[in-house]
């Protein structure tokens, strides 16, 4: 029997200021107080900002969590000198190049930008030969134009009008300007951490036979709100042409359910390379803003993140994911934290016979809580990290004054931006893949929530977890 | 507090106490609990 394996991990982050007053909320607010938009403009971070601001570079790989939380709080005040864009499992794009990945990705030419736009998005994108072709743009006259005959959203770069999306249906809220918006940024961010996770791997874009998409976009019509397969879009643009694919629906959680599911079909021999994958999360931009305003910090939900991960077959350099050492949130279990990570966390460890300190890594909701803490959200990761820890009192694990290293030890500073389902778990594996193979860590776990009670259809959440460890051959080498 | 005969508005947190544990503690302290809802702020 294979062992089914985490072999590659990609993480983008595109720096899209302008996006941010399309974001939900900013939405919302600014047609309430319109005076609210020159206020969100003020706020933005210039681009040098983004890329030094060291959650950001901690998402890409460049910093390691641990070396983030050596660095003081604000991290806001603490950038990073000579801050790369490129990192060793991710990268920070402009909003320029976005802009040019979404006409790229426009099958049915909603997206207009101006010829500015896309001489600056053709010279910062250097692949995609087969679609650079689509990365046009118009003269200020011809956009005009574009705006005045068409139903649509205005959409701006570095603050003035540089192009427009239309609606491609009068009457069809699902096909609205904004939702296409949505899901075309959601689907060029996707592509290209596709793209990316075939960089360095042995697997190329036709060996794979699967993918799946855990975003959390709605791509449908007014038939099929949210009927998807993002999965086969994207990898039509990326050139997996032996792939189909399906979306996992699943609020946050729906990567790990995604990745357990992989390395099912990896076992059964239904697939041998299987892509998860999630793009931005467009409605997300700007979530907190007024607590940011309120605050006088930058907003910093200004970018949207995207990764992309291969599952096969252990080929050796990998991170394995452990089958019999997934746990899953029953619908009896009950929704208390405690009854939560019972489940996830202890329950699929006493079925091994471990602990849980022979966990030498939880990877559970990794939002950064620089961008929480002002909305009075407080911090995500501290909070269940010190969940952990007391359950590991409650069992006696553990002494009560040890709990502090325990969430020191096994935990980890919270780096993700608030891209829905990007923080539950998912930021950790490109780091866990790399201490991995520097012999640093032995096992690692990925617990990841999700929030089915928004949806207004249950008062349910939702949960899954499984178990990675390092292939038998890196084990060796480190030895 | 005493909670008997009063109107609750219950809002938990997915990351804290969720709604409906907060709605059956209120209850179970003879509140009268006319709104119940998790929140996720994140």
């Amino acid at each position: 029997m294979v062992d089914p394996a985490i072999l590659h991990t990609s993480y983008v982050l595109a720096h899209a200021p302008d996006f941010v007053r399309y974001g939900s909320k900013p939405t919302r607010e600014i047609e309430t107080d319109p005076s609210l938009l020159a206020q969100v403009g003020e706020a933005l971070r210039p681009w040098n900002e983004v890329v030094a601001y060291p959650p950001n570079q901690t998402f890409i790989g460049n910093l390691t969590p641990d070396d983030l939380a050596a660095i003081p709080r604000p991290w806001l005040d603490n950038p990073v000198a000579d801050a790369k864009p490129d990192g060793p499992f991710g990268r920070i794009v402009s909003q320029a190049a976005l802009y040019g990945l979404m006409k790229l990705c426009d099958d049915f030419e909603l997206l207009t930008i101006t010829d500015a736009v896309a001489e600056q998005a053709r010279a910062e994108l250097t692949r995609f030969e087969h679609r650079r072709d689509q990365i046009v743009g118009v003269s200020a006259d011809e956009l005009a134009t574009v705006i005045e005959e068409n139903k649509g959203l205005e959409l701006f770069h570095e603050g003035e009008l540089a192009g427009f999306i239309r609606s491609a249906h009068d009457r069809d809220a699902s096909l609205d300007a904004h939702v296409l918006f949505e899901n075309l940024a959601c689907k060029a961010t996707a592509v290209l951490a596709v793209s990316d996770v075939f960089d360095g791997s042995p697997v190329n874009p036709e060996d794979v036979d699967y993918m799946f998409n855990t975003g959390e976009e709605a791509v449908g019509d007014r038939y099929q709100r949210g009927g998807g397969s993002l999965s086969k879009a994207v990898g039509e643009v990326v050139g997996c042409l032996n792939a189909t694919g399906s979306d996992i629906k699943a609020f946050c959680a729906a990567p790990v359910h995604a990745l357990i599911a992989a390395a099912a079909m990896v076992v059964s021999g239904l697939h041998m390379y299987i892509v998860v994958l999630g793009g931005g999360s467009q409605a997300k931009m700007g979530m907190k803003f007024r607590a940011h305003l309120r605050n006088g910090v930058p907003i910093m939900e200004d970018c949207l993140a995207a990764m992309a991960f291969i599952v096969g077959p252990d080929n050796g350099d990998a991170m394995r994911i452990r089958l019999d050492l997934t746990g899953k949130h029953p619908i009896g279990a009950g929704s208390s934290a405690q009854a939560i990570y019972q489940a996830l966390v202890v329950d699929p460890l006493e079925r091994a016979g471990l602990n849980m300190t022979d966990v030498g890594r939880y990877a559970v909701e990794m939002h950064n809580p620089e961008i929480t803490e002002p909305g009075d959200s407080g911090d995500v990761p501290k909070t269940n990290y010190r969940t952990l820890a007391a359950m590991a009192v409650l069992r006696g694990e553990i002494e009560r004054d040890e709990m502090d290293e325990f969430v020191a030890q096994r935990g980890m500073p919270g780096f993700s931006p608030t891209q829905g389902h990007i923080p539950a778990g998912m930021p950790y594996l490109g780091h866990a893949h790399a201490a991995m193979r520097r012999g640093e860590l032995q096992r690692a776990m990925v617990v990841a929530k999700g929030s089915l009670f928004l949806g207004r259809m249950t008062q349910l959440v939702d949960g899954v977890s499984f178990v990675i460890e390092p292939s038998q051959e890196l084990t060796e080498t480190n030895e | 507090m005493d909670l008997k005969d009063k109107k609750v508005v219950a809002i938990g947190e997915r990351e804290g106490v969720n709604g409906p544990s907060l709605k059956l503690l209120a209850e179970s302290a003879g509140a009268s609990v006319v709104f119940s809802v998790t929140q996720c702020f994140v």
